[in-house]
This record gives C-alpha cells, structure tokens and sequence, in this order.
C-alpha cells in the first residue's frame, strides 16, 4: 500500500492505494467519492469520466498512483457550494437528459470537457465526442439537447413541444 | 397554457438533483461495517460434468474466510420460476431445478460454481485462482432446432428432452386456421428471427447480504425492480426466511429493462453467507460477468403465414417459433414467448382466426427472459414485417394494406381471437399522425435528393399493440402465473399536512418520484414539493410487484389513487365537523374544503393537525390519523398503441445505414408527465433501434458468448441516433383505470425494429433489389451481401 495525495474538487486527499487500485476505485471505496461510477471492464462506457489536470479521463484506465499530486475533479465538486446547479448541470435536469441516472456523471463530466474545448459544438460534434459515453436510458436525444442549451445555442424542437 | 403542476404538466424531475451532484444511493455505493467481499467462480465451458471442486489452498489463503460450494447448499431450493405454462395437451412445462451453485453439472458458460468470500475484494479475487475444478466438457446443445432433434444431448438429464413446452394458442382453432390458410386467396409467408440481445442496464448487479444474529433479522440490498418479489421468491422458496426477518431494499437502481426483475442466485448467496460468516457479503457485478450471469431478450425463430382474401382482408394468421429458455427457466421466462406474445399476435387488425405454435427450449445458453417490450416486440416484429411483405406481393401500399385491416374506433370493446379484450384506440389517428410528423407525403421528393447523391433512401413503417398494466390477477392466475400482479400504495398525511406515499412501484429511472407527486398533487390541491414518494425498501411499503410491463402508473398508479381518495374522503368528514356542516356539501378544491354555497372554508393543514390533534374531532364516528392504503388489482390489461416511421439512407458501396429520422406517435391514453413521457420513447426507440441495427448475442456452436463485453456487443451510442420526433396528441384513455392511463415504457422498443426494417427493405425496392427480408441487426455486411450476393 502507497500513500496517495491528490487535490480533489479543491481539497487535498489522501489515501492508500495498491499499485494494482484503479482511479474509479480509489475515489469510490478508499475517499467515498461514489459519484463516479463504473459501468464496464473494458473502458467503453465512460461512467467513470472525472477531469485529471482539467482534462476528462476514464478514471478506470488510469492507476491511482498515477494520479498522485494531480488536480482531480468529480461530479461531486460541480455544482456550487451551496448546492445550486452548474449551467450544464442544470440543462441536464431542464431538457431531462438523464433517467436513470448513472451515466450521468460521466456524461456531465465529458460534456464539461467539451464544451472547454468547443463552448458551441454542432449536434454533430456533441455526437460524435460522446463516442465514449454510453447511456441506455435517453436514446442520447435530450442529452444532445441539454448540452447545446448548456453552450447557449437553439435546441432543436421535438415535435410534441 | 400549459399546465407548470399536477397532472399534465412537466415539473422538472426532482430525482435528478441527487444524481446530477453524485449523491445517488445505488447499491454499490453501499458499504457496511464489517463488510466482506464475494467472488464468483463461474464456469467456462457452456456444458460439462463437475468430478470435484478443490478450495483446501484457497481456504488457507490470506483473508479468505470460506469457499462456498453446492454442498453448502442443500438445505436450500433452487431459484424458483414464477409461471407455469401448459402445453398444447394440457401437460405441465419441464421444469429442472435451478440451483443457487452448480451441482453436479454446469450448464452455460458463467453458471457459477464456487464462491470464494474474502475481506477484501482482491484477496477473493487471488484466492479463486487457487480453487480447483475438474470439469469434464460435455457436448454443448445451442441452435435451437437441433436441441429438440432425435438424440439431442440434454440440458438437464432428469427431463425427457430439451423441450421445455409445446404451446399451440388457440388450439381449438388449429384445425380452422390450417384450413383458411389452405382455402386463402393470397398467402404470405415470412420466416424470421428475434435477435438475442442483452438488457445492459448501466448499472451492474450488485446484491450485500446483511444479517443480525439478535434478532435473527436479513437484510438484501439489491439492485431489483421489484423488491417485494425479490423478498417473497428468495424467502419463501429459497432461503426458508419469513417476511417479518426478511428486509429487501432496492434503493436508486441505474436501469432494469427487465434484467433486474428476476431473482438471481448472488441475491440468495449473500443473503445466506452473511448469515454462516455473520458478515456482511457484497458482490458487485462487472460488466463481463453480466454478459454471463443477466437474463439475455429475445432470441425467437418464427415461421408467420398471413392469409388474405380477394378484398386484402386479413382472414388468418398461423406462427410457429422456437424460443430459447437458456439452461434454467428465469422467473418469467416462459409466459414470455406465450402469454405476452401469443396474445397480441392479432396487432392492430381483424384477424377472425389466429394459431400461435410456441416451442420453448433448453439449450446451454445463459437463461433468457423478459426484456423492455417481453413477447410483444416479438410479436409486433412478426405482423408488421409479414404486412409489409404481403404489400409488396399485392403491389398495395403498406399503410393502405394496414388501414384496410385496422380495428376501428367504433369496434371497441373489441375481442380479439387470442383472448384479449382491448378498451380503446384509434389506429387510424395514430396513423395520420405520424404520416404528418414524418412527412410521409414528402418523402419522394427526398429521396430523389438522396438519389442525386448516390444514396438508397427508404421510409418504413410500423403500427403496434401492446398489452401493459399487468395485470388482472384472477386472470394471469388461470394463465399459470404463480403470483397476484396488483399494486398497493399508501398514502401517509402527515400533522402539519406534508404526505409521505408509499408505492409498490418501483423507480429505476421512471422519475416516479415526480409524476406520482404530481397525481396526488392535482387530487388533492396541495404543493408537490409536500409530497414525498418513497419506494423501494419492503420495511417500509406494505406490499409491491414492482415495475416492468409498464405498469407502473395504470397499475400502481391507480392504487396511489384509490389510497387517495380513501383520505379526501376521511378528510372530508374531519372538515364537515370542524365547519359543522353535512359531509355531502364539502368541496375539497386548492387545498382548502369549502361548503358548498356559503364562504365557510378550512385550508388541509388544519383537517390535517385536527386528525391528529383530535380536540375537537368526530372521535365517535372515525378514528385519529390520516394514513389509509389501497391495493389495486387491475380489471384488464391496457393497450396503447402507436404508428412508427422510419427514414434512413443505404449507402450502396458498403451497406451502412444513415437513421435519418423517426417519427413516433403513440396513443398512452392520458399523460401525466409529458417530459418523462417523451423520454420513455426516447429510450424505447434507442433500444429497439439498437437490435435491428445493431445489438447481437452471439454464441458459437461450443456455446462460448462472442460477444461477451462492450468492446464485441454493439450498444448503440449518441452518434448511432437520430433526433426522435415523439407526439403522443393522439389520446384514447384507458376506459378501467381512474386515471385513463395506458402506459409508456416499453413502446418504443416494440414499435421500432420492424419500422427499421421495412425501412431498409424499402430502399432497397426502391434500387430494383429484390430483396424480402434481412435478419436482425441489419448490420452492413447483411446490408451488401443482400444486395450484391
Ligand atoms: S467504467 Fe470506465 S469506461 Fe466503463
Ligand atoms: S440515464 Fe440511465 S444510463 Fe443514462
């Protein structure tokens, strides 16, 4: 077991870690942090997405050691203190982009990701980054829309609306 | 102006403050003092002999505290099966035993065998390693055809074959429908198959067993849609334990799609090992072991014959399929292939003559069971790929053949010749709307643009019915279920007038925790944010059958209600003594009750506080408190139904398909909550466009599972979907529950996978290939080997 620091959600954290403890695991069993979620053993459903040095990584494919002094940033540290809702938070719950819930804060955090590196993506490109994201409970389609409210752009209309 | 509360409005989803900020309870986040963790041995060969099992080197291993085997096992039963179904001569199904851990034999690849329990996770993981089992492998039985040949090796020694039943649905009519299929002016005939898929809810099974010597009390955290069931099957037929030392709690679960209905072997093994260590037991699934150990869907081969007369009316339909049961029979899975598939082999029409042949069969696959839609899908599939072919033959367009065929609004009650009733519907509204949504009328237009750019487009499409709010007892009980499929609910009014209801529903998604406030809200006129709805833990609501089926809101819903009504009337009475007036003149509007005619009032709050403050209180006539329940046992199933449209291009080099659009206007009879609605289709459509495109569960003929994780088994992911247009104007209400609700959850799987098809059929008509069917998922090699041989 190694001693393992890191600055989550701003705080400092420590724990303990095997060499073998992934990301996902440390911050679920060893901090309590069980906000992110594991939904696969294969990388594919990103479940697991947190922000490492601000960037958004699967943290079930990286080892816990190797985020030793790094920033890390969960679900658990995106919305205010006070408990109100980010914006994009708060377009996942205004266009009903989640159900069960438990894609969820992995697709909040890729999609935090995102919208850094583009704050207007097309339907398209939001498609096409959530490659990695899967959610079996929306069909993705309020999940799309939440997301292009969150940039601040049009949401398609469904036609019921 | 839209409605912002009550029924019909769409209140943002309370729920999802917990899961957008991480602070859901799903039960892997759940960890308990003293906690050990299981691991599972499961086998690797879909068929062989156990000659022994040696855990003597693991037992000494560190940290490992026991190795659990078949033998610790036999005091107790096996997983028991929910339905019974009777076979065309009146004989019982074959029913093996399902045995927590293998005994003797394993029958499909991930059957486990051994248990090691650990401190840690990692120490039951190493300790497996050193458990050793002589297995001797056995032929394998896995194409269903052959399972139930001359000489088949058998799945289960102590059956007579591997054919678990013979159904034939109606059999009085076999004779009569083999004849007007003889004496018909046209036949068509279509052979297809229902894909094995797997449920994949994105939340793995997790079950912690917790015991309490003391008091000799159980407790099962489990990710289940139905908790109570999970408590009576495991309880009484398992484990021996009765209700009162038996706590089941399901708490936030991250999806079902059916998965989680069924009461699995992990849940009676934690439950029981942490009674012998007198420890907590978690296990937590991964997704590999999912893939082995979660009931797979589907998995049908039907022949289907339409007959028609000289006028295209339909005159008989005669299917004959093979349904895979898997090794064992999962709780459900054999009413799946009949009851909830037979029984809608009539669709939308006037069939006067309809034979359903179903042949259940054990082969060494995982058990199959009931997935979103359960025998409707599959039935729906068969009618409307089997209408669309016959279109084609007749040279008719399909959504005339279809109209000419519908049930119509004034034939209902309407019997069918499969044993149901339907209440309502308007087939032909659904149709007109969605042929408007879609721009039906538009798409030549569209396709020449496609064709312009060397692109096949083709427009599909389906009309659907299915059979939800299971279901009346009385009758499923004839049927050969093994349980009552009612609802309870009870509605909790507390002093200063907030309400805490308990549901027997189950929420894994649904957002009933909103939509169910909303109802009580509209009933009552008090503010939903006074509403508690609380579900999920059995030592708390009475009694529950959970969700699936799509009957939480027509069936548990309507016990909400009932339970409702039962305290507006008991409150009434508190308020006509308070003004000192007669009960029959009390209104109970906004919140407050008034007399009738004069401006005497008094707001819920004070009805409330006075019955549990009963200073002044009409102590001789009723009791203190406002709590009252209601069970709710449905008279008839509910039908909703609905018109899909599917539009798509095929690119003609490589047979991969562009979903271009899809239309769905399904009647649900009245909507509570639009949003969550919308997003029940939504979801529905992914799933059922995800099996015809892509999602397949493959065995090989050793019957290892090829597809076994996310990086072989195609989940279908944003870029996979198109924008969905969802419209559910068309509204005929249930005419047997108080709230005319039909249903939501399932429709969009059942709808979707035969619009895709004929969709992809379509387009490629249109180029001149002469193609009648692709099976499921249509994938692009099926696409090009299609079209090019
Ligand atoms: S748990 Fe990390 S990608 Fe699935
Ligand atoms: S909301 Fe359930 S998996 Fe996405």
């Amino acid at each position: 077991m190694t001693k393992v620091t890191m600055t989550i959600n701003g705080k400092p954290r420590s724990g303990e870690a095997e060499g073998r403890t992934l990301l996902a695991s440390f911050l679920r069993e060893e901090l309590g942090l069980t906000g992110t979620h594991v939904g696969c053993d294969t990388s594919q459903c990103g479940a697991c997405v947190v922000h490492v040095d601000g960037k958004a990584v699967k943290s079930c494919t990286m080892f816990a050691l190797e985020a030793d002094g790094a920033q890390v940033d969960t679900i658990e540290g995106q919305a205010d203190a006070d408990g109100t809702l980010n914006s994009l938070q708060q377009a996942f719950q205004d266009y009903h982009g989640l159900q069960c819930g438990f894609c969820t804060p992995g697709m909040v955090m890729s999609a935090a990701a995102l919208l850094k590196d583009n704050p207007k993506p097309s339907e398209a490109e939001i498609r096409h980054y959530l490659e990695g994201n899967i959610c079996r409970c929306t069909g993705y389609h309020n999940i799309v829309r939440a997301i292009l409210a969150a940039s601040g752009q049009d949401v398609p209309a469904v036609a019921a609306e | 102006m839209p409605k912002d509360s009550g029924i019909g409005a769409s209140p943002k989803r309370r729920e999802d403050i917990r899961f957008l900020t991480g602070t859901g309870n799903y039960t892997d986040d759940i960890n308990i003092n003293g906690q050990t963790y299981a691991w599972f041995i499961r086998s690797d060969v879909a068929h062989g002999t156990i000659n022994s099992i040696d855990a003597s080197a693991a037992e000494a291993m560190e940290g490992v505290l026991k190795v659990f085997t078949s033998a610790d096992f036999a005091e107790a039963g096996g997983i028991p099966c929910g339905w019974e179904v009777t076979d065309r001569h009146g004989q019982p199904m074959q029913e093996p035993k399902h045995p927590i851990l293998a005994e003797g034999k394993v029958r499909h690849v991930g059957d486990p065998i051994a248990v090691v329990v650990a401190e840690t996770l990692e120490q039951a993981r190493d300790a497996a390693e050193a458990v050793e089992i002589d297995i001797d492998e056995l032929e394998a039985v896995i194409d269903m055809k052959a399972a139930v040949a001359e000489g088949a090796t058998k799945v289960h020694d102590d059956l007579t074959s591997n054919l678990c039943y013979d159904w034939g649905f109606v059999e009085e009519n076999r004779e009569a429908v083999d004849e007007a299929i003889k004496s018909a002016a046209h036949v068509t005939t279509l052979e297809l198959v229902n894909n094995r898929v797997v449920a994949n809810p994105m939340e793995p099974r997790v079950a912690v067993g917790d015991y309490n010597r003391a008091g000799d009390e159980h407790t099962l955290y489990t990710t289940s849609q139905n908790p109570h069931v999970i408590r009576l099957l495991m309880g009484a037929f398992v484990l021996s334990i009765p209700e009162h030392k038996l706590r089941v709690v399901a708490p936030d679960v991250g999806g079902g799609f059916g998965a989680k209905i069924y009461h699995y072997a992990e849940e009676a093994f934690v439950t029981y090992a942490a009674k012998v260590l007198n420890r907590p037991v978690k296990w937590t699934s991964s997704r590999s072991e999912a893939f082995i150990s979660d009931a797979h869907g589907r998995d049908h081969v039907t022949k289907i014959e339409l007959a028609m007369d000289e006028n295209h009316k339909f005159t008989a339909v005669r299917t004959d399929t093979y349904a895979n049961m898997g090794a064992y029979l999962s709780t459900f899975a054999p009413s799946v292939p009949t009851w909830l598939h037979g029984t809608l082999m009539a669709g939308n029409y006037i069939t006067p003559l309809i034979y359903v042949n179903v042949k259940a069969v054990f082969t060494n696959t995982v058990p199959v069971d009931a997935y979103r839609g359960a025998g409707r899908p599959e039935a729906t599939f068969q009618l409307e790929r089997v209408i669309d072919k016959a279109a084609r033959e007749l040279g008719m367009d399909p959504v005339e053949l279809r109209r000419k065929n519908f049930i119509q609004p004034d034939q209902f009650p309407y019997d069918t010749p499969v044993a149901v009733t339907y209440d309502t519907g308007n087939y032909d509204a659904t149709m007109d709307k969605a042929l408007e949504v879609a721009d039906y009328a538009g798409f030549e237009a569209r396709r020449a643009e496609s064709e312009a750019r060397g692109k096949l487009r083709g427009i599909g499409v389906a009309h659907y019915i299915e059979a939800c709010g299971i279901a009346p007892s009385n009758l499923v009980g004839q049927l050969g279920a093994r349980a009552g499929l009612y609802e309870s609910a009870t509605v909790r009014v507390n002093a200063t007038g907030s309400i805490s209801v308990f549901t027997g529903s189950h929420s894994h998604g649904q957002g009933h925790e909103t939509t169910f406030a909303q109802v009580v809200s509209e009933m009552i006129g008090v503010d939903a944010s006074q509403i508690d709805i609380v579900h999920g833990d059995t030592s708390k609501v009475p009694m529950g059958m959970g969700t699936y089926g799509s009957r939480s809101i027509a069936v548990g819903g309507s016990a909400m209600v009932r339970a409702t009504e039962k305290i507006i009337n008991k409150a009434k009475k508190i308020a006509a003594h308070l003004m000192e007036a007669s009960e029959a003149d009390i209104e109970l509007k906004d919140g407050a009750f008034s007399v009738a005619g004069t401006d005497k009032s008094v707001a819920w709050g004070d009805v409330t506080l006075a019955a549990y403050v009963p200073h002044n209180y009409p102590l001789e006539d009723i009791e203190p408190g406002l709590e009252e329940s209601a069970f709710y046992d449905p008279a008839n199933f509910t039908y909703p139904s609905g018109a899909y449209i599917c539009e798509l291009e095929v690119d003609p080099e490589t047979g991969v398909i562009d979903m271009l659009n899809f239309t769905a206007a399904d009647d649900f009879g009245n909507v509570i909550n639009p949003m969550i609605v919308e997003g029940q289709v939504h979801g529905g459509l992914a799933q059922g466009i995800g099996q015809a495109l892509m999602e397949a569960c493959i065995y090989d003929e050793n019957g290892q599972l090829l597809s076994g994780s996310f990086m072989d088994y195609t989940m279908p992911r944003a870029d996979d979907m198109p924008m969905m247009n969802v419209d559910h104007s068309c509204q005929t209400p249930c005419t047997h529950n108080p709230l005319g609700v039909k249903g939501c959850g399932e429709a969009g799987a059942i709808g979707s996978p035969p619009a895709v098809v004929n969709a992809v059929i379509d387009a490629l008509h249109r180029a001149g290939h002469k193609v009648e069917h692709i099976d499921m998922p249509v994938s692009p090699a099926r696409v090009w080997k299609a079209m090019h041989g």
